[in-house]
């Protein structure tokens, strides 16, 4: 439980950061730290009884490799934005 | 039990700190350390949350090869950024509201989570596997799955459509380095072989075997064994598709049963070793691929650091 409340509050904190312009590093960073928030939010509510419960732990096994294939893509996007327009943030 | 809360209380202080560090700081090859380190501190939940498999994941997937994009993508040139304009306290009451909301939600949740755990061990045995999460990932809820290995290739093809890589192979001259990688990675593939196999009765899996062998493509990249792609040849692509064409295959319903991605309880064992054997050959070439494609390293890449 304690978990899925340290979920919350790293789910806040992400998308506070992710909402404020600035350099666009920090809100890959900022979009990383949400996923795994709500990933802690998911998995610590489902287990606040104790009981392992595999469902919630598939989904979040596929929502790391979905949230790695977004980084890759947004990390592609910002170099190329970079590169047509080197002085935009 | 004092002694568990303890330490769950200071994983998630650190947790909390280090994502802090990650978001609130300035220096931008700092941020990207803070947010390893926040990584593996996330692996160390998982395992206090029972969820191995997700440890996995996270150590080899989300500090590791997010980590190694990361560190890729600050080590090129660029400018530093601008720092966040005075509105940007603005933010703090919504962040706040967030919070409130989140807090206060579990407060009319039922005391115990829903039927699905006696659920899935009931259908257990008609799974062909002996480990649940196995079992819910390639099984029961295939589809999922099925549509994440569609997501992650069309990730690699929009990597590769944005970017062009221009990094040659170059011997990297740190003779530590050097043979490090060539110890490690025979281990890594074996240990990837391994994950693979154990995947059917102990945490593990096609998921975890792929990011192991990604991880080995990473290291061999930085001793400058492997090349950046640009444009990948035809057995690379080749490879790639033969993950989900091989689930598709066996997804599509066959001639006694009208369901899509229905494993007959006498097979399912072998189907399920097939299916993720072929993916743990295409992810591993797409999570390679992701960081292949956007390697850009240092010019004068002589290994001294």
């Amino acid at each position: 439980m304690l978990y899925a409340f340290t979920g919350g509050a790293l789910f806040a904190l992400g998308l506070a950061a992710t909402v404020v312009p600035g350099p666009s590093l920090r809100r890959v960073l900022a979009f990383n730290v949400m996923g795994s928030g709500a990933f802690l939010v998911f998995v610590g509510l489902a287990q606040r009884g104790g009981t392992p419960d595999p469902v919630p732990q598939a989904m979040v096994l596929t929502g790391i490799v979905v949230a790695v294939a977004a980084t890759a893509l947004a990390l592609a996007l910002l170099r190329r934005l970079e590169r047509n327009a080197p002085s935009a943030p | 039990m004092n002694a568990d809360l303890a330490f769950d209380g200071v994983l998630a202080a650190g947790l909390l700190w280090s994502a802090a560090a990650a978001l609130l700081g300035h220096d931008r090859h700092r941020a990207v350390i803070h947010f390893i380190v926040f990584g593996l501190l996330m692996t160390l939940a998982w395992v206090r949350l029972s969820a191995p498999d997700i440890a996995l994941a996270e150590a080899a997937i989300g500090a590791g090869l997010t980590g190694a994009l990361l560190l890729d993508a600050v080590g090129g040139a660029g400018a530093a950024g601008s720092g966040a304009p005075a509105s940007r306290w603005l933010v703090l009451p919504l962040a706040g509201a967030i919070l409130a909301l989140l807090a206060a939600l579990p407060a009319g949740l039922p005391p115990a989570a829903t039927a699905l755990p006696a659920a899935v061990a009931a259908a257990l045995p008609d799974s062909g596997v002996t480990h649940a999460v196995t079992a819910v990932l390639l099984n029961f809820r295939a589809y999922d799955t099925l549509l994440e290995v569609a997501v992650l290739l069309a990730a690699l093809l929009g990597v590769l459509a944005a970017v062009r890589c221009e990094q040659r192979a170059r011997l990297s001259a740190a003779p530590v380095l050097q043979a490090t990688a060539r110890v490690l990675v025979p281990l890594m593939i074996l240990t990837a072989g391994y994950l693979l196999w154990a995947g059917a009765h102990r945490p593990g899996g096609a998921f975890q075997a792929a990011a192991v062998l990604a991880a080995a493509a990473v290291l061999l990249a930085l001793v400058g064994m492997l090349e950046g792609w640009s444009h990948p040849p035809l057995r690379v692509r080749f490879a790639l598709v033969v993950g989900p064409w091989v689930f598709l295959c066996v997804a599509l319903p066959r001639a006694e049963q009208a369901v899509l991605l229905y494993l007959p309880p006498a097979s399912a064992g072998g189907l399920i070793l097939l299916i993720e054997s072929a993916l743990t050959l295409s992810l591993g070439l797409a999570l390679a691929g992701l960081f292949l494609a956007l390697l850009r390293g240092t010019p004068g890449a002589g290994g001294a650091r």
